[in-house]
């Protein structure tokens, strides 16, 4: 039993954490060691799974590994390949970071509470995400799953006094539960065609890539396996807990499970349709197209109307989830068709964009919990001109805002461009409604470029410029260095990442030849490491430095060339074309600055509006006051689980009519059933 | 490559020295058309030049972005400059970055002059912020769509390959060209803030867009958000010019081309003003909320473009 050099790093990162997890409680009568202590490990930890994935991405080859442990007939087996090596490098690198700004974050939060339960789930939530992606069955795989989601569970409701926090957890608990229940349902599938249903032989993952499924059966393993993932990622119509789990749970929390806990999803998607089942139908990607339209559509028109930052963040974490589905349907329609290098290209556009998504959506979740440590709120009605209070997380938010804006030459621009190539680069496809639908995905993908765009300058423009909005003075202050810390190297890496995409697709290379069978790395550098040349480069070509380059040399040439002479810059009061009196609620804030897109795609959301003179005795015109009630509700919510729950409460009521807790009743129902067994027996 | 890095100076300089004379161009005509007196051609360069010697006045609120702004939004646009192929299609840094990276190039620009809007803390600032990304975020999909169904017909998302393709390609009258520059027509007309959607010259408080982002700038910042915008409209009606009529562009390494280039281009600008003066003159200044109907009519003959290439091409 040997072990090579990343899996060995990576399960030696897990027992950290798993240990981690256990020391911790004798650690509590010490909150402030304890933080320390516990995120020190972590850090170092992740240091070391980072450094496994980055290892086994490069090497390209899998390595298993038996631990013989668990039930009979079942041990444990580990494995690690590219396509896991990628993912592991992600959660453990956005893993770091987040541990880096805990060492602040989490010791603001022990000043008012005992954070014990937060750092012992905290390191079985990383622990179990590891697992996920190091599983190399489907036995160990939902144990891993579950260790991910019970543990995220106690996180959400770390702040278990608040009725919003319990309630979110359980509805997260519900929804992950019945995706589990499908997953395990589809690997029931391929185990049963790799080895039969009698024994257990079939549920490694080793056995189901060797197993014949019919079509049919593998389309409905499939079916069942990407609801299951889909549950987990946020996809619409599943993405019912994710706007609410995540402005629950604690910010350093909600960084991780939107920034990496959601892209395990993506890679079991991954596993199963590629490695598992070697996608099949067309339709498959079709639908996985289709679904990440919507998702990325109504997610960013969800997200513009939040006013909670957090929940909007959430709805945005919906959006990119779909932008990465639109890529790996793209993917799986050219696998199916056979067009292995674009089918590696839609790939890579898929990946890129959750590296990228981890990365910045990391950083935006840990901004919001800066500001949330510094003005104790979450609503941005109540917020403005932090940029003169916090300058550096004003920066560093700022990269943020841009990346997942896709402005170059951020990361968030490379894997849209990359997309946008993937939908261009299509030959003529046969049939009729996927030429319909090809030019459908592009138009969508870039109205929800646009829109989220435009959501963050709301976001930055209400809460880190104009004037303070709250009623109470602003006390809001810059936060500690850890924090800045952790949020600056997210930030950097979304430059890096922006800057030389053409390195780590080549580093990404291994991944697309072990499940598509081609590759892009090669051609991507064809024209020097500064350009970005995916297929050739009289095709499309991109140098995100010499852009930036570029930009810069004219601002430096025009700042130089209007400073040669000394123009004073007098301060002066605002203009507003003389408008006197100006007051702070004057300001457009996020609900007038999202007003447009009411009026514009009303339609498709549930909103109520209204306004109530405050004085109902006087007339219309002479009121002083009037009251304005805004409400933007999710339809699907409303539409799909309300109904559900609404039928399961009307079920348990009526079921209760059998319970009248009197013995003689119970006896009664005893003694039925054992006639009516009689009877048929 | 010296000729080409030669090429590429000069397309930028000539772009940032012809780009006030178009504007001039187009206010004369207007003034001709409406009966007025005209200030001359040369009236652009006269404000660009006095806003230079001013001093700036910044309200005391501002922060570091209100004072970048305009520095980024310049930068951006003399680089958008140096990418679309205007009189030569050997151009360098139309390799760097391809039509999706200049469409993000302006958006570059706009975000950041979306944000210095609301930097201040004004009511109208933030009114013409969000003004400007609801129109920005309908147009500029259209605006891909409307460009990527050339994309498909060329074969290639890099501009000067573009233009490359079609003026060696023989001339074929293509369905989803023809929707692809309806609808170009329109995202340029959103985009550049002219009427129906915009009216650059409005200072009516409630009417303004673009105008209303830029309200409390003042002196050489003024001066280089007015330049830049006059480079804007230079640029789109260019890259109208170089995506559906191309013809007289001078091709790799063909210097002896460059003089038809400038004719061709000054003659096809002309015409150009003039639709742009015909159009202002004719209509009427459209409210804010029938845009985004008239923008989704651009975002869809676009995507009609595309789907006619893929369903008839």
């Amino acid at each position: 039993m040997t072990m090579t050099a990343p899996l060995a790093a990576a399960f030696f990162a897990v027992i950290i954490f798993l240990i981690m997890a256990g020391v911790a409680p004798f650690l509590a009568s010490r909150q402030a060691s304890l933080v320390r202590i516990a995120f020190l490990f972590s850090a170092a930890a992740s240091v070391m799974a980072v450094y496994a994935g980055i290892a086994a991405v490069s090497a390209g080859s899998a390595e298993t590994l038996i631990i013989p442990i668990g039930l009979p007939d079942l041990p444990f087996y580990l494995r690690v390949d590219a396509l896991s090596g990628f993912f592991v490098a992600v959660v453990a690198l956005l893993g770091l970071f987040v541990s880096i700004y805990s060492f602040g974050y989490v010791s603001g939060l022990a000043e008012g509470r005992p954070v014990t339960s937060l750092v012992v789930f905290y390191c079985l939530f990383m622990a179990g995400m590891l697992l996920v992606l190091l599983s190399g069955d489907a036995y160990f795989f939902m144990i891993s799953w579950e260790l991910m989601a019970v543990s995220s569970y106690f996180l959400v409701c770390f702040e278990d006094e608040s009725v919003e926090a319990r309630r979110a957890a359980f509805i997260y608990l519900l929804v992950a539960h019945v995706g589990a229940v499908m997953i395990l349902l589809a690997f029931g599938i391929l185990a049963g065609f790799a080895a039969g249903f009698e024994n257990f032989g079939g549920f490694t993952f080793q056995a189901m890539r060797g197993a014949h499924l019919p079509p049919m059966w593998a389309s409905i393993a499939f079916l069942l396996a990407f609801s299951g993932f889909a549950a987990k990622a946020g996809v619409i119509p599943l993405h019912v807990w994710l706007p609410e789990a995540h402005p629950a749970a604690p910010s350093s929390v909600s960084a991780l499970m939107s920034g990496v806990m959601l892209k395990t999803a993506i890679y079991g998607m991954i596993r199963v349709t590629f490695d598992l089942l070697h996608a099949g139908a067309w339709w498959w990607g079709g639908l996985v197209l289709c679904l990440g339209l919507v998702s990325a559509v109504m997610g960013i028109l969800y997200a513009l109307l939040q006013v909670d930052l957090k929940r909007l963040l959430a709805y945005s974490s919906v959006e990119n989830i779909g932008i990465i589905l639109i890529s790996l349907g793209l993917a799986m329609i050219f696998k199916s068709f056979s067009m292995n290098l674009l089918a590696a290209l839609a790939l890579v556009a898929a990946l890129y964009h959750c590296l990228n998504h981890a990365m910045f959506k990391g950083l935006l979740f840990m901004g919001a919990g800066a500001i949330l440590h510094s003005t104790h709120g979450k609503n941005m009605e109540g917020m403005g001109g932090l940029i003169h209070r916090m300058p550096q997380t004003a920066v560093i938010f700022l990269i943020g805002c841009l990346a997942i804006s896709a402005m170059p030459p951020l990361n968030g621009f490379v894997s849209e461009w990359l997309a946008f190539q993937a939908f261009l680069l299509s030959p003529v496809l046969p049939g009729q409604l996927l030429r319909l639908l090809f030019p459908l995905g592009a138009a969508l993908l870039a109205l929800t470029a646009a829109m989220s765009a435009r959501c963050f300058v709301k976001v930055y423009g209400v809460v880190f410029l104009g004037h303070w909005r709250g009623k109470q003075p602003c006390e809001a202050h810059e936060v500690g260095v850890s924090m800045r810390l952790g949020m600056g190297l997210a930030a950097v890496m979304c430059v890096g990442l922006g800057l030389f995409p053409t390195f780590v697709i080549g580093w990404m290379d291994p991944i697309t030849k072990g499940l598509v069978g081609a590759s892009i790395g090669s051609s991507a550098q064809a024209f020097g490491w500064m350009w970005l040349t995916p297929v050739a480069s009289a095709r499309a070509s991109y140098s995100a430095p010499i852009l930036f380059a570029g930009v810069m040399a004219v601002i430096a040439a025009a700042y130089y060339i209007l400073h040669a002479r000394s123009s004073a810059v007098r301060r002066a009061d605002i203009w507003d074309c003389g408008f006197p009196k100006l007051t702070a609620r004057m300001q457009y804030n996020s609900t007038s600055f999202a007003m447009p897109l009411r009026r514009i795609f009303g339609s498709l959301l549930l909103i109520r509006e209204s306004v109530k003179p405050g004085d109902a005795r006087r007339p219309l015109p002479f009121q002083e006051r009037f009251t304005y009630h805004l409400r933007v509700m999710d339809r699907v919510w409303y539409s799909c689980y309300r109904p559900l729950s609404d039928a399961a409460f009307w079920v348990a009521r009526h079921a209760t009519r059998l319970q009248h807790g009197r013995i003689q009743i119970y006896l009664m129902y005893s003694f039925i059933t054992l006639i009516v067994l009689l009877f048929f027996a | 490559m010296i000729y080409s890095i030669s090429i590429e100076c000069l397309q930028i300089a000539f772009v940032l020295g012809a780009a006030p004379l178009f504007v001039g161009w187009v206010r004369m005509l207007k003034c001709w058309a409406h009966g007025r007196a005209s200030a001359g051609l040369l009236q652009p360069y006269r404000d660009i030049y006095k806003l230079f010697y001013k001093d700036v006045t910044i309200a005391r609120n501002a922060s570091w972005i209100f004072r970048a702004a305009p520095y980024i939004t310049f930068g951006a646009c003399v680089l958008a400059g140096g990418i679309i192929p205007v009189i030569s299609t050997d151009l360098p840094l139309s390799l760097s970055a391809d039509v999706i990276a200049l469409v993000a190039v302006f958006a570059i620009a706009r975000f950041f002059t979306a944000l210095a809007g609301m930097d201040a803390g004004t009511a109208f600032g933030g009114m013409g912020s969000s003004r400007e990304m609801m129109v920005a975020s309908l147009a500029e999909p259209a605006m891909l769509m409307s460009v990527f169904t050339i994309s498909l017909v060329a074969g290639s998302t890099t501009l000067s390959q573009m233009v490359h393709v079609s003026l060696s390609s023989p001339l074929v009258l293509r369905p989803s060209l023809a929707f692809a520059l309806l609808a170009f027509a329109l995202v340029a007309i959103a985009e550049t803030g002219r009427i129906p959607v915009d009216n650059p010259a409005t200072h009516l408080e409630l009417t303004m867009i673009h105008e209303a982002m830029v309200l409390e700038y003042s002196g050489r910042h003024l001066a280089l958000i007015e330049w830049a915008g006059e480079m804007k409209l230079f640029l789109f009606a260019s890259l109208g010019v170089a995506l559906f009529f191309p013809w007289g562009m001078a091709g790799v390494y063909n210097p002896l081309m460059l003089p038809v280039a400038f004719v061709s281009l000054a003659a096809k600008l002309a015409a150009i003003g003039a639709a742009i003066v015909l159009v202002e003159t004719r209509l009427a200044k459209m409210r804010i909320f029938h845009v985004p109907e008239f923008l989704g009519i651009a975002f869809i003959l676009a995507t009609l473009g595309m789907l006619s290439f893929f369903m008839l091409e």
